[in-house]
């Protein structure tokens, strides 16, 4: 890329501001610091001020070292595509689902054997629950989807990502806010909205990291260099922008004090069960579903080296599922105050979500007409394939649960965490594995993997405790859900909910041995892309060049 | 651009002409199979709505053609239960717990429903089998601190031990530790006594200097034998039952804290019926007298 006086004109200016912005950081920071109402405001603030001062040494450092503030130094950026901040992505993707399933992992003992609560506040399964969840969604699945959408975007777009600092703030800025919320959780600081819980200064950290985020996204679409955008791209900014009006809407709370940890909900009762449940289904539909099939719709094409099956199905798929999806809320409050009417609009637009739900799994299998060979083959593409399969799978047990009479024994049984876990497990993680498995030889510039073997290891010991997961909790929901309705000839309840608690514990031991499974391998993940990263060409070795690679076309 | 529609060589399928990064796409039709599946769910979704309660109005909602209502429902439900336990119910509110304990019909009601109570209210303390734990008595075996006939049984049932009720039975052993009562080694040489009561393994000289430190601060609870009594809940210590543990160090420790541990009240939290159940099945485990 040509370095002009007006692209220099710009990086000073883009420099200026991001120093301005740190600058900002840290006094809000330290003034927040000084005033906080309590302990965990005080040490949040703290954390936000040194991340601000980190970022103004790096800043100040990068403008008068090299940088744009240089003057004669000044070494313009030469790469067209702006990849850096992937590569951190990948780092951050695959260090906290590691993190996320070792924390799922140690609650799903907590809860076969409660001793291990260690009768500590901070490791009590309250707090350390919504770390995970928290962890896996939104840590893990989110920085997947901060760094394939910049991958994608940019490739599918034949444009640089927009914005100098921009992209880094988005990925430093949404990591920052991970902190916040985790620490926040151990130190018993929530708002208690299931997937929801980080209190209200987080919440407006993250909105301004997300308005950047959908900024980043605009920008680079905006100036690509094909004629249409690409249909992965739909999904990425669907999922970019629903989540924004999902997050804010769902949090509008007042603090107690502007200074302090805790605010209240604006909502109250059945309408703040609503539209919690109204946020927490769409982060499954537009967080978990939407950003993914955006992943899928890259990844899967582009290592099968096939067409998408069909450019009318992703459209009519696409609309389908963006416009009943929010509808279907409700089914999470079957048999509560939730009014009648409610209820049947949720579950009646669950039932009609299924087939535009299943119109991605049906792109993404027949894409490899032509190459089911691959499958053989190829591991990688096998993690790609399994994912879309768990992903048809749940998304037709979802509709099936919101059923209200098929709702009526599943409810609040282990039944839906098995249901969640064969989406997060089986889709969700599986589907960034293999995109991680992609990008990391692409980025790195590496011919391959280090280890096909390791993937395939990876891949059938993760499904191996994908299998376990689901089936225990299969088991034991519909078990559960039997006992708790269980009456006698005399019409007395049969069985006390402690009876309930002892007949699940083989399950929780199996469920837990799977995690433990799933856990071993995203450890042989990282290993192997640690590996992958490392090595350069040379040791490579001849005979792993030969392989069938996709590189990126440049 | 060509034109002209480029065919994928695999599927004989027209491309859209489009690429993006090598990616292109096939032109293929919906499947037919997906499209009449989406539109019987969504002719279901419709007919659903016309039975059901479904769509909001400007004041209430469409209640739909069958009469449905998640309330009424529920209402109606409850209300069969109830009806269908009535007379059961009904003969237990007027009999005492002797006469449910007498009544074969009765009885057999009473310990249905005692064991459904007992699952949710008492298993959490006293276990599932009511076998006890440390601090929470065994219900099974024979030996009961404030009593094991059917009278008393109701009575601890209804108002708790040292419970906030003003029936509660209540007692307080002495903190004779804590409360600087006794020295560290009285309470060391009281513990031996007390092993030596029940027949265990003690020092000899140490139980024989407790002696009438025992006549002083025990014995007007537990008895001069330590047989214990019934009335203050004072518990025998000549048996092998130890509610809070038989090792040395156990016993010390209830004789410098005094324990006194406590059941909550029933009495408003359960209606008198299900206390009479409650009472007739605890009566029931094998220790009732």
């Amino acid at each position: 890329m040509q370095s002009t006086p007006m692209r220099d004109e710009f990086a000073a200016l883009s420099d200026v501001l991001a120093i301005a912005g740190a600058v900002i950081g840290l006094l809000l920071g330290i003034t927040l610091a000084m005033l906080a109402a309590d302990e965990v405001m005080g040490f949040h603030a703290v954390l936000f001020a040194a991340a601000s001062a980190a970022a103004l040494v790096f800043l100040v450092g990068n403008a008068f070292g090299t940088g744009s503030l240089a003057g004669p130094n000044y070494q313009p950026e030469v790469r067209f595509y702006a990849d850096n901040v992937i590569k951190a992505g990948v780092v951050a993707t695959v260090f906290w689902g590691i993190a996320g399933f070792v924390v799922g992992d140690v609650i799903a003992w907590q809860l076969a054997f409660p001793a291990l609560n260690l009768d500590l506040p901070w490791t009590s399964f309250g707090r350390l629950r919504p770390l995970h969840t928290s962890a896996v969604i939104f840590a893990f699945g989110g920085n997947a989807l901060i760094a394939t959408s910049f991958y994608v975007v940019q490739r599918t777009s034949r444009a640089r990502l927009a914005g100098r600092w921009s992209p880094w703030f988005v990925f430093w800025g949404y990591n920052l806010f991970i902190v916040i919320a985790a620490t926040g959780y151990v130190l018993g600081v929530t708002q208690s909205k299931e997937y929801a819980e980080p209190e209200w200064y987080a919440d407006l950290w993250l909105t301004v990291v997300w308005v950047v985020y959908l900024l980043v996204f605009l920008g680079t679409l905006s100036r690509r260099k094909e004629p249409h955008i690409y249909v992965a791209n739909w999904f990425y900014l669907a999922f970019i922008v629903t989540v924004a009006m999902l997050h804010i809407v769902n949090n509008l709370a007042w603090p107690v004090s502007f200074t302090g940890s805790k605010s209240v909900i604006l909502y109250a009762g059945v309408q703040d069960a609503m539209t919690q449940w109204w946020y927490g289904h769409n982060a499954v539909g537009f967080f978990l579903t939407a950003g993914f099939l955006g992943m899928m719709y890259y990844f899967i094409p582009k290592r099968a080296d096939r067409p998408v099956y069909s450019y009318k199905l992703s459209i009519v798929h696409f609309w389908s599922l963006i416009f009943l999806y929010i509808w279907a809320g409700p089914h999470h409050l079957h048999y509560t105050a939730l009014p009648d009417w409610a209820q049947t609009l949720g579950m009646t637009f669950s039932i009609m979500l299924w087939m535009p739900s299943w119109g991605g799994m049906i792109n993404g299998l027949m894409t490899l007409s032509g190459a089911w060979d691959k499958l053989r083959t190829d591991p990688v593409m096998r993690f790609l394939v399994v994912s879309v399969a768990f992903y048809g799978m749940s998304t037709f047990e979802g509709p099936l649960m919101s059923i209200r009479a098929v709702n009526s024994l599943s409810h609040y049984t282990d039944w839906t965490i098995g249901h969640v876990h064969s989406g997060a497990l089986g889709w969700v993680a599986m589907i960034s594995f293999g995109a991680m498995y992609c990008l990391t030889p692409w980025l790195w510039r590496r011919p391959s993997l280090y280890s096909m073997r390791l993937v395939e290891w990876h891949f059938w010991i993760s499904t191996l405790g994908i299998l376990l997961y689901i089936t225990a909790m299969w088991v034991s929901g519909i078990t559960q859900g039997l006992m708790w309705r269980a009456y006698d000839a005399l019409g007395f309840l049969q069985y006390s909910f402690v009876e309930t608690v002892e007949a699940m514990h083989p399950y929780y031991v199996i469920r837990a041995i799977g995690g433990l499974l799933f856990v071993a391998g995203s450890l042989i993940m990282a290993f192997n892309l640690w590996m992958t990263a490392r090595r350069t060409v040379a040791e490579a070795g001849e005979a792993e060049l030969g392989g069938a690679q996709p590189m990126p076309a440049e | 651009m060509d034109a002209r529609p480029e065919i994928d060589s695999v599927t004989g399928a027209e491309t859209t002409g489009h690429e993006w990064d090598g990616i292109k796409e096939l032109n293929q039709p919906l499947p037919k199979w997906w499209l009449y599946v989406l539109y019987a769910c969504i002719v279901w979704s419709i007919g659903y709505w016309v039975a059901y309660p479904a769509w909001p109005l400007i004041s209430g909602y469409t209640r739909g053609l069958a009469g449905y209502s998640q309330r009424e429902t529920v209402g109606q439900r409850i209300a069969e239960a109830r009806a269908a336990q009535g007379q059961a119910n009904a003969a237990i509110a007027k009999a005492s717990v002797e006469e449910i304990q007498a009544s074969p019909d009765l009885l057999q009601f009473a310990m249905a429903g005692g064991r459904a109570a007992f699952g949710d209210n008492c298993a959490p303390c006293h276990g599932r089998g009511a076998q006890g734990a440390k601090g929470y008595p065994n219900l099974n075996d024979d030996d009961w601190l404030w009593g094991g006939k059917l009278a008393d049984i109701q009575q601890t049932v209804l108002y708790g031990i040292r419970s906030t009720a003003g029936e509660t039975r209540a007692s307080a052993m002495p903190r004779f530790g804590q409360d600087q009562i006794l020295e560290r080694g009285q309470i060391s040489d009281l513990a031996e006594q007390v092993l030596a009561l029940s027949g265990n393994p003690h020092d000899a000289a140490a139980a024989e200097r407790a002696k009438p430190l025992f006549a002083d601060n025990c014995a007007a609870c537990h008895g001069e034998t330590g047989k214990g009594n019934r009335e203050l809940g004072a518990p025998d210590l000549t048996d092998a039952i130890w509610l809070y543990g038989g090792a040395k160090a156990d016993i010390v420790r209830s004789i410098e804290t005094g324990r006194g541990g406590v059941m909550p009240a029933w009495a408003g939290r359960l209606d008198a019926g299900t206390i009479k159940k409650l009472t007739v099945y605890v009566h029931s485990l094998g220790g009732g007298q």
